[in-house]
């Protein structure tokens, strides 16, 4: 532990009302997946949906999992995971595209 | 490369454990990280020698054309078990499992990983892993008959045993997450002090490189499977046409974790290849940097290509084209490594002992299996060779000459570490020399069948074929002496061999500073680094130590 980065000097209080507001837009932000499910799109529904999925999950991540708050090499860690099923995603729609 | 002393007579990790039991619970429950790597070298070599042993009779099974020794059946439920068992259960769990179990926390000169208990936990989930494996052969359906691969839609229609057996991947796949969680955190937070990242070793880069894939490409097939036993059961309809799903989607999503799992076997090797040449070359690592970050351009490459096994599956054109010429990157970070290696050797003061020897037989089949792989990853060719004799010469090539030889390479090198004890130099060097002939005459045949357009996974041929597969049968038997000769040199010296010194071969890393086999908390006093893992001027003051 030589690098002395205990993760408990970070310990970060997030407001009540913080995570309430979060809350609400988790919530306003799976209505709109619901609502646009409804609209045909074509090939762009999935998109969309993945969008909204992406944001949602940022905000989960950041706030309620602490990843804004923690050191800089976890959000490489995370950054790294999420280009890799980034890349995953866009290979696989070379082939499912084009078809 | 540590300062300090070595107190002489200290108590080995076999005389004193973690915990208060004796005998086999004292391994059981240990969360030793050394007693780890040898309960997992025990339980891999099992399964290795069954591995074999089935092959074997698929072998002879082979000797002529038509049906010798068993039915078709037979054969097909034999060559999955033998896939399965020598993937799953061998070459990916493999050398992380042993020998970074073992060396990861020595190298760094840490006491053990990071997270002792849930090392142990993986081991043990492993154990269950392999018995579930186990008892999908006895259960009413009978064992497995897919080939390793599962693919849709075979795997959802045949009455055999699949839900049971994939299942058992998934657990191994748990166990395999696991460890790789543990090694990236180990190496993160206890590395000894003065060793930065660029003063690890570079198996550890590789292990490293590889725990990333462990955690971020597992989870992919653990999905993968449970779709598939859903699918089985429900018939939800994500891969069956009939019900409107999308076969090709199976083998994308087995492939987007497999292909990155034949990084996970490989690249651990190469860690193993760049510790073994510095210590006989007696020369520092050529390209150290260099090395240490194509393992992780190999690691990051290796999710760019999984399609190309699926050249004629029925994908896009498109697509095709893409990962045809992605794959030819993956050559590049390969390549860089190989020419760093023969460019640590030049001029260096080399001493052909047998780990040495491993590593030059390794560079050969590794290389033969490489550019074979080009063959394939080419779109033309891979037309007429898919499926063929020429990719089961070619994945041997790669998994069993390339991380195969390097386990043993691994286990020549490191035995008197891990046991306190010599084997016999001489027997040592015939396995090696009757390995490799009997390698190439068991495999390369094949490379000449494939071509010929001999079809993989059938028990019977055609007679044209006769001449090529008796060599090739021939070759089974020489390589199963050669295996016995490896195997039983070791066996034997581990009773009467001479006791190992702690530095038998002049390596510097910091494994080689603590006594042979090391005390339970891997070094008698803390360490410091002073000098770069390769620095072989700090081999004087070693003998001091
Ligand atoms: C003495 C050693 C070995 C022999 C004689 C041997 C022989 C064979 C044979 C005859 C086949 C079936 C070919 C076919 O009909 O399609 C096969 C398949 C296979 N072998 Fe080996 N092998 C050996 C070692 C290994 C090792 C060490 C590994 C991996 C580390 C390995 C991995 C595989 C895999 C993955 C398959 C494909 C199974 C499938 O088609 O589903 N083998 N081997």
């Amino acid at each position: 532990m030589q690098d002395g980065h205990s993760n408990e000097e970070h310990s970060h209080v997030t407001s009540y009302g913080t995570l309430v507001i979060i809350w609400l837009a988790l919530l306003g932000l799976t209505s709109i997946t619901v609502t646009v499910a409804g609209i045909s799109l074509g090939m762009y529904t999935l998109f969309v949906a993945m969008f909204i999925a992406a944001v949602k999950s940022a905000l989960v991540i950041n706030i309620f999992m602490h990843i804004k708050f923690e050191d800089p090499i976890f959000k490489v860690f995370l950054l790294v995971s999420a280009l890799t099923l980034l890349v995953i995603f866009v290979l696989t729609f070379v082939d499912f595209s084009f078809r | 490369m540590a300062n300090g002393t070595i107190a002489e007579h200290a108590k080995s990790f076999y005389e004193e454990g973690t915990s208060k039991k004796t005998g086999l619970l004292g391994w059981f429950f240990s969360t030793d990280h050394k007693r780890i790597g040898i309960m997992y070298l025990a339980a891999l070599s099992t399964f290795f020698i069954i591995g074999v042993i089935l092959a074997l009779f698929m072998r002879l099974e082979l000797i002529a054309p038509g049906e010798t020794l068993m039915d078709a059946q037979t054969y097909n439920t034999i060559f999955t078990l033998h896939g399965v068992i020598m993937i799953f259960l061998f070459i990916v769990p493999g050398i992380p499992a042993i020998f970074g179990n073992f060396f990861l926390p020595l190298m760094l000169g840490a006491k053990d990983v990071s997270f002792p208990r849930l090392n142990l936990l993986s081991f043990w989930i492993y154990i269950v892993g392999a018995i579930l494996v186990v008892i999908s052969l006895f259960v009413p359906g009978g064992p497995i008959d897919t080939g390793w691969t599962f693919y849709i839609p075979y795997s959802v229609r045949t009455g055999t045993n699949v839900s049971l057996a994939i299942f058992a991947a998934f657990v191994l796949g748990f166990s395999s997450i696991l460890t790789g969680l543990n090694f990236i955190t180990t190496v993160h937070r206890l590395k000894a002090p003065g060793m930065g990242f660029f003063k690890m070793p570079l198996f550890v880069w590789s292990t490293y490189a590889t725990a990333w894939i462990q955690v971020l490409a597992t989870p992919v097939i653990g999905i993968t499977i449970l779709l598939v036993i859903m699918e089985r059961a429900f018939g939800i309809g994500i891969f069956d046409p009939s019900l409107g799903g999308d076969p090709i989607l199976y083998q994308h999503l087995f492939w987007i974790y497999s292909h990155p799992a034949v990084y996970i076997m490989i690249l651990p090797a190469m860690g193993i290849v760049s510790e073994i040449i510095p210590t006989f070359a007696r020369r520092t690592i050529f390209g150290y940097n260099a090395i240490a970050l194509s393992s992780l351009a190999i690691a990051f490459v290796g999710y760019l290509v999984w399609a190309h096994h699926m050249f004629t599956s029925g994908m896009s054109d498109t697509a095709r084209i893409v990962f045809s010429f992605l794959t030819f990157i993956v050559a590049l970070p390969s390549g860089v490594k190989v020419f760093n290696w023969v460019a640590t050797m030049y001029k260096g003061s080399i001493d052909p002992q047998p780990p040495f020897l491993w590593v030059m037989a390794f560079i050969v089949l590794f290389s033969i299996g490489g550019l074979t792989g080009l063959v394939l990853g080419s779109l033309a060719t891979d037309i007429h060779l898919h499926d063929t004799y020429f990719v089961v010469a070619h994945f041997h090539y790669v998994m069993f000459g390339g991380t195969g030889t390097i386990f043993f390479a691994g286990l020549y090198y490191w035995f008197p570490k891990m046991f306190g004890k010599l084997y016999h130099t001489k027997l040592a060097n015939i396995g090696v020399a009757l390995f490799f002939v009997a390698f190439n005459l068991l495999y390369f045949p094949k490379f000449i069948m494939g071509y010929q357009g001999m079809p993989r996974r059938y028990y019977d041929y055609l007679p044209e074929f006769a001449d090529l597969q008796l060599v090739s049968t021939i070759g089974s038997w020489l390589m199963a002496i050669a295996l016995i000769i490896v195997f039983g040199n070791l066996i034997r010296s581990l009773r009467t061999g001479r006791k190992a010194t702690s530095n038998p071969w002049g390596g510097v890393t910091l494994e080689w500073h603590t006594t042979s086999p090391p005390p339970l908390e891997n070094f008698e006093t803390d360490i410091v680094v002073t000098h770069d893992p390769y620095d072989f001027s700090q081999l004087e003051d070693m003998k001091n130590e």
